[in-house]
């Protein structure tokens, strides 16, 4: 059995776009990236079943056409729990440019603060070896307590979306 | 007694239902999901005595026969992952219970987290006991979708940015795991297990190794193998501790048990085996490290969760009886350590305000019973002698010794400087959060003991695994020789004569 080049074709098209926008930042492009594959991936499905045929039905059709009925059947689970699963994420995408005016997925706060620090740490061999400027220590020091604390984004922030559309909201933008 | 074995999968998923439906009644939400996981445990017991007497037990989902329809499968590997996780299931739902009394707030896990936890745990009974690999993944969509909505409980801004890396990495994951199920089943032309482990045999080499590591990798993200696992730091310490405890017990070894299921029976000839081994070692080596760099006892702890993968997948890179036996000793143990110890830290985050390491101090004094119990379950974790997870380590050492060769030899060495690591950021916490004197006076909260009952009994669970060590290994001993000679598994599914004709026992039709 040789696959159709087109439905190969359209499995290609799809995942390869569908990675292209799961590499993006925003959830809702993820959400469209995620949708695309499992799409593919269903095609895939069907081209994994073989050749099309009659209906498998014992007494309707010969057996050796009838097209093999259990791909399609996990077509059908995957796109039920893809439904779901999308469902969700677009929630948590509405969810997230509640809480933030955007749906960007954002760093770990604490990968971020070790990076800081590793930075930091530079700047201060550099300023400590030529004759060190108060004023740039003061800066750096500065910019340390500027550092949103870590408790700070715990409480949810009040939201009315409605009356302050797109804007960023209150609460951690980080 | 093959009647036992769709229990644990539909008993928790009707209990859901029932618990959905009387949302506004916690206290009857409580006993539903109580009940319900305590029959589950029964049935787990049940099986392990059932599979070590009689083999492996399946059964055909709707009469249909195996190799046609939906069959489950129940072997001494997957019983005895049944009775850990229905264990730890049932203690840390009791755990979050008394947390939500222990609030004064009568619906405090919110009406929706017991039907939630009950969906999560028929997804992984579902995943131990699916007998082909299309189920498997269902199963493996049920509890990631639950634990999606446990992840981000509440919705708060923290819990969404945690949970939003989380669930793509999942998404990925289990992308990755439909396609290889795809291609294998355009390359065999069949999904059941038994049935693959002998139709793989047939398929060219070349693809075989495709199909091969198409799954792994699959599994390798669900269960945080380096360089896979960056994901998992991320996003356990920011949920509520019941729910990362009993993510960072179950969720990963789910995707262990599925590594062990694709290399014992699927891919026995193992020509990924240096591949693993050298994921492990490395897995070990960087979790470790980035536990020691850590302030915060969450993230500390979801980094030697990374760390100890490492372990239980050097002992299935080894591919001798002899690994995948002290393997599987070391996920019941790391199951169990693992969720007391994530307990005990939402404990100390009750008693201290918080989990980070700079701030807390002095807690020795004030909770002397939690700090001994912290402090007997970070010892089991990092291996201290008499406990079970040294009898865990020796035994995969002992396999890598036996193996032989330089890299698992390397492995062998990582592993010792794994646990000597491991004890040193444990030593470290409990010296910061438990022995020194706090920085600043601890608020005045009380830890409810109806909340430190279910930490202290699953980490007793955790030391006493040691007690019943020696039939413990007996038993992983005789799942592991069970695994490498697949005979045993195979004959129960395909019942010979019937093997591989593909002829339903409903002769006259149906629905199925």
């Amino acid at each position: 059995m040789s696959p159709s080049l087109a439905l190969v074709l359209v499995v290609g098209v799809l995942v390869g776009t569908g990675v292209y926008l799961l590499l993006e930042r925003s959830l809702s492009r993820v959400v469209l990236g995620v949708t695309l594959i499992s799409n593919g991936v269903n095609v895939l499905f069907l081209i994994a079943g073989g050749a099309a045929g009659g209906p498998p039905l014992v007494g309707t059709t010969a057996p050796e056409d009838m097209a093999d009925p259990l791909p399609q059947a996990m077509v059908l689970t995957a796109i039920v729990i893809n439904l779901g699963l999308t469902a969700f994420v677009l929630a948590m995408a509405y969810r997230s440019w509640q809480l933030h005016g955007h749906d960007e997925v954002q760093d770990d706060l604490e990968d971020r603060r070790i990076a800081r620090r590793a930075a930091l740490r530079q700047a201060d061999s550099r300023t400590d070896d030529v004759g060190s400027d108060l004023q740039a220590e003061a800066a750096e020091a500065r910019d340390e307590t500027e550092e949103t604390p870590l408790g700070a984004e715990e409480q949810p922030a009040a939201h009315t979306p409605d009356s302050t559309a797109g804007g960023p909201i209150t609460g951690g933008d980080r | 007694m093959t009647w036992l074995l769709p229990l644990p999968v539909v008993v928790p998923l009707v209990a859901a239902g029932l618990a959905l439906a009387v949302s506004r009644r916690s206290r009857a939400q409580g006993i539903i999901s109580i009940s319900a996981l305590a029959i589950v445990l029964g049935v787990a017991v049940a099986l392990i005595f059932v599979t070590h007497t009689a083999g492996p037990q399946v059964m055909g989902v709707g009469d249909w026969q195996v190799p046609v329809g939906i069959g489950l499968v129940a072997d001494r590997l997957s019983a005895l992952m049944l009775v850990v996780s229905a264990l730890v299931l049932l203690g840390v739902l009791a755990y979050s219970l008394a947390q939500g009394l222990a609030d004064g707030n009568e619906s405090a896990p919110v009406a929706i987290y017991h039907p939630t936890y009950l969906v999560l745990a028929a997804g992984v009974s579902m995943a131990f006991l699916s007998g082909d690999l299309f189920n498997l993944y269902v199963g493996f969509e049920i509890l990631l979708a639950a634990s999606f909505v446990l992840l981000t409980l509440g919705g708060t801004g923290e819990r969404i940015r945690a949970g939003s890396i989380y669930v793509v990495v999942s998404l990925l994951s289990s992308i990755l795991f439909l396609i290889s199920i795809a291609l294998i089943y355009a390359a065999t032309g069949t999904l059941n297990m038994a049935h693959l482990a002998e139709r793989l045999a047939e398929v060219d080499s070349g693809v075989r190794l495709l199909l091969q590591i198409m799954l792994l990798l699959g599994f390798a993200i669900k269960a945080a193998v380096f360089p896979l696992s960056a994901w998992l730091p991320d996003s356990y310490p920011t949920a509520p501790a019941p729910v990362t405890a009993v993510f960072a017990g179950l969720l990963t070894k789910v995707g262990v048990y599925a590594i062990i299921r694709a290399q014992t029976l699927l891919f026995p000839d193992s020509r990924l085996d240096t591949v693993l081994l050298v994921a492990a070692i490395a897995t070990m080596l960087v979790g470790i490290i980035g536990a020691v760099a850590q302030e915060d006892i969450k993230r500390l702890l979801s980094f030697t969760l990374v760390s100890h993968i490492g372990y239980m997948i050097f002992g299935i890179a080894l591919s001798s009886e002899t690994g995948l036996s002290a393997a599987i000793f070391y996920i019941v143990h790391h199951i169990t350590v693992q969720t007391a110890l994530f307990l005990i830290a939402g404990l100390v985050e009750r008693r201290g305000g918080t989990t980070s390491l700079e701030q807390l101090g002095s807690l020795a004094k004030v909770a002397p019973a939690l700090g001994a119990v912290f402090f007997l379950s970070a010892m089991n974790l990092a291996g201290i002698p008499p406990m079970s997870g040294f009898l865990g380590k020796v035994g995969l050492l002992q396999a890598g010794f036996q193996d032989g060769s330089a890299l698992a030899l390397v492995g062998v060495g990582a592993g010792l400087l794994t646990s000597l690591l491991t004890l040193y950021a444990v030593v470290k916490a409990w010296n910061k959060a438990f022995w020194q004197e706090a920085p600043e006076p601890l608020p005045d909260a009380r830890v409810p003991r109806t909340m430190f009952g279910p930490a202290a009994v699953i980490a007793s669970v955790g030391v006493l695994i040691a007690v019943i060590g020696g039939p413990l290994y007996d038993y992983t001993d005789a799942a592991a020789r069970d695994l490498t000679a697949r005979t045993p598994y195979v004959d129960a599914v395909l019942v010979h004569g019937d093997r591989g004709s593909g002829q339903s026992s409903d002769s006259s039709g149906g629905d199925g």
